[in-house]
């Protein structure tokens, strides 16, 4: 008889159940659309597509399938990811349960660079995507420089971070008065969403989503020293400063790349990385990867859910939030018990 | 052999040195016990042996006087005296971070490094709760994970901040047995702090009073610890006395 270690790893079975659990979403989002397209004819696209035979859908309706909803299920998938993983990361370095992706700065950020623009080039709507990229990572590099020359703890920086995000949030509502009737733009952008997505977003945003969660699933055990705090972390070999550095580097790369396509998307970041340590441990090598398919899901869900309860549509963070703390309630206490 | 040695070592936070001047030898497989009043420095002459913090003077581990943080990680493992230990983290996750300074930056560990953990965790009768999440841990069960998590360290030198923190009088003897019985299997070296003057005298070797940042008294225990010494550097009053075993007893006495 072999002992099955009791190291808390990515077990083949797992892996395979996330994965399918992913598609499985995936494909249920792209055959029920807003469009009523009847899920057996997208379904036969997809075959066609696949085997090269003859698509019962018109060029129209294909064109709805793989111009407005593959690409909008991918990019939600990818923003959830990027998200969830961010968040696990950031809760990491910083050991606080509630740290989200946006602890240091980068929603204010993103926000008022997006403002900026709505307000100042109301045409140039274009700019403000890469404008939200840039708001973001300005406001966690601002937070950083600004911890740094306080301290070297993660207690200096969080502070840093609250101070930048308050100041950055007070020009974004600044930037917003001079301009009233932008409000409406303004706070769409700001309760998230994806209605406006195409591949374009999906491609301006996989490329830095797919390095930064290629970097944190390889940096998963320093993630994991470095929970044990500082002194430790050094005692162990690891340079904490240096890590955690690589470590909000990637995290705020790819939260900005997810605020840019798809604004201010909220508790994707908090819930999803707490209910994969209730469901399979906390060890960071386990909580990375199983946050990334795990967040994906859950937006492409919520994203699901967004488009087709009313007959407009809802604000994606609306819906993350509004299904997603219920059903955390419901995994906390049905884990009651294990959680010490 | 000497393991560690330390010549006018200064060291503290900030530029602003708390310990003066210290210099001391410890040889293989000895036990220093570090003592002294609330705030004389003890923790400080860990930390700075254990490259936590800037250091003047010469440190001397294992004959190497400048290390690389991973080189000193290698030769030197440490427990602080109130250690972090995640709750969620399973006893075995836990005592594999041990085996950090071993691994390439991104390595996983390999099967030796797993049966090393396998091996600590036999040894320190964690088998049973190898599974358990650190949150569940009693707190002498917690103090035996983070000795493991040590001792995964696989080092010639063992830095205890205050092992005994929190421990009732029985569970702290147990965790001192332990450690001795790991130096002399081993010939480990341990260098510890311990407020407990009566444990100081029956384990270490050698002890060391520090007061007021400086050595006040180094030497066999009953050289040291002298109603004296005691009254001097701590305000205490207390006698020095012989368990019906030999052993070196502190007791306080009451002053009026």
């Amino acid at each position: 008889m072999t002992v099955r270690r009791p190291v808390t790893r990515l077990r083949p079975r797992t892996v395979l159940l996330a994965g399918l659990v992913l598609l499985a979403v995936i494909l249920v989002a792209v055959l029920v659309g807003a469009a009523d397209l009847g899920w057996q004819r997208v379904l036969g696209e997809l075959w066609a597509q696949l085997t090269g035979g003859r698509s019962p859908l018109s060029e129209r309706e294909a064109a709805i399938v793989w111009q407005l909803r593959v690409p909008r299920v991918l990019l939600a998938a990818l923003v959830g990811a990027a998200l969830a993983a961010a968040g696990a990361t950031f809760q990491g370095v910083f050991r606080n349960p509630l740290a989200d992706p946006y602890l240091l700065g980068s929603s204010a950020g993103a926000g008022m660079a997006a403002t900026l623009v709505v307000v100042l080039a109301p045409a140039a709507t274009g700019w403000v995507q890469p404008a939200a990229f840039a708001g973001a990572l300005g406001g966690v590099w601002l937070s950083w420089l600004l911890g740094r020359s306080a301290g070297s703890g993660t207690a200096t920086l969080l502070l840093a971070g609250v101070a930048v995000g308050a100041f950055l949030a007070a020009v974004q509502t600044f930037a917003q008065q001079l301009n009233t009737e932008t409000i409406r733009q303004v706070y769409t952008w700001m309760l998230g969403g994806l209605a406006v997505s195409g591949w374009h977003e999906v491609l301006t945003a996989l490329p830095y989503i797919a390095l930064a969660a290629v970097v944190l699933c390889v940096s998963a055990r320093l993630l994991d020293v470095l929970t044990l705090g500082d002194a430790e972390a050094a005692s162990l070999g690891v340079r904490p400063g240096r890590v955690r550095m690589v470590l909000l580097a990637a995290a705020s790369l790819a939260t900005a790349a997810a605020v840019s396509v798809s604004g201010l998307i909220g508790f994707v970041g908090i819930v999803v990385p707490h209910l994969v340590r209730l469901l399979a441990g906390a060890s960071y090598r386990v909580v990375l990867p199983l946050s990334l398919a795990g967040g994906a899901a859950f937006l492409v869900v919520a994203d699901q859910v967004a488009r087709s309860v009313l007959p407009g549509e809802l604000p994606l963070g609306v819906v993350t939030a509004f299904t997603g703390a219920p059903f955390f309630v419901f995994v906390l206490r049905a884990s009651r018990g294990k959680v010490s | 052999m000497t393991e560690l040695s330390l010549r006018a070592m200064s060291a503290g936070y900030r530029g602003r040195p708390v310990v003066h001047d210290v210099s001391v030898d410890v040889p293989s497989g000895g036990w220093l016990a570090i003592v002294g009043p609330n705030g004389a420095g003890k923790s400080t002459v860990l930390k700075a042996v254990a490259g936590l913090l800037p250091a003047t003077g010469t440190i001397r581990v294992g004959g190497h006087t400048s290390l690389s943080h991973k080189e000193r990680a290698r030769l030197v493992g440490y427990a602080p005296q109130d250690p972090v230990t995640p709750e969620g983290l399973t006893v075995t996750d836990y005592a594999l971070l041990g085996r950090t300074p071993h691994l390439g930056p991104l390595a996983r560990e390999s099967a030796a490094d797993l049966s090393i953990v396998d091996e600590v965790l036999a040894r320190l009768d964690l088998r049973a709760l190898a599974k358990r999440k650190l949150g569940t841990l009693s707190g002498g069960e917690r103090q035996r994970a983070v000795l493991a998590r040590v001792l995964a360290q696989r080092t010639g030198l063992l830095l205890l901040d205050e092992p005994t923190t929190g421990l009732d009088i029985g569970h702290a003897q147990a965790t001192l047995e332990l450690v001795d019985r790991l130096r002399g299997e081993d010939g480990t070296t341990v260098v510890s702090t311990l407020h407990d003057l009566t444990f100081a005298a029956q384990y270490a070797e050698t002890v060391l009073l520090l007061a007021g940042g400086t050595v006040a008294a180094v030497g066999a225990a009953e050289e040291v610890l002298t109603p004296e010494a005691l009254a001097e550097h701590y305000g205490a009053t207390a006698g020095i006395l012989r368990s019906p075993e030999g052993e070196l007893v502190v007791a306080p006495t009451r002053q009026n």
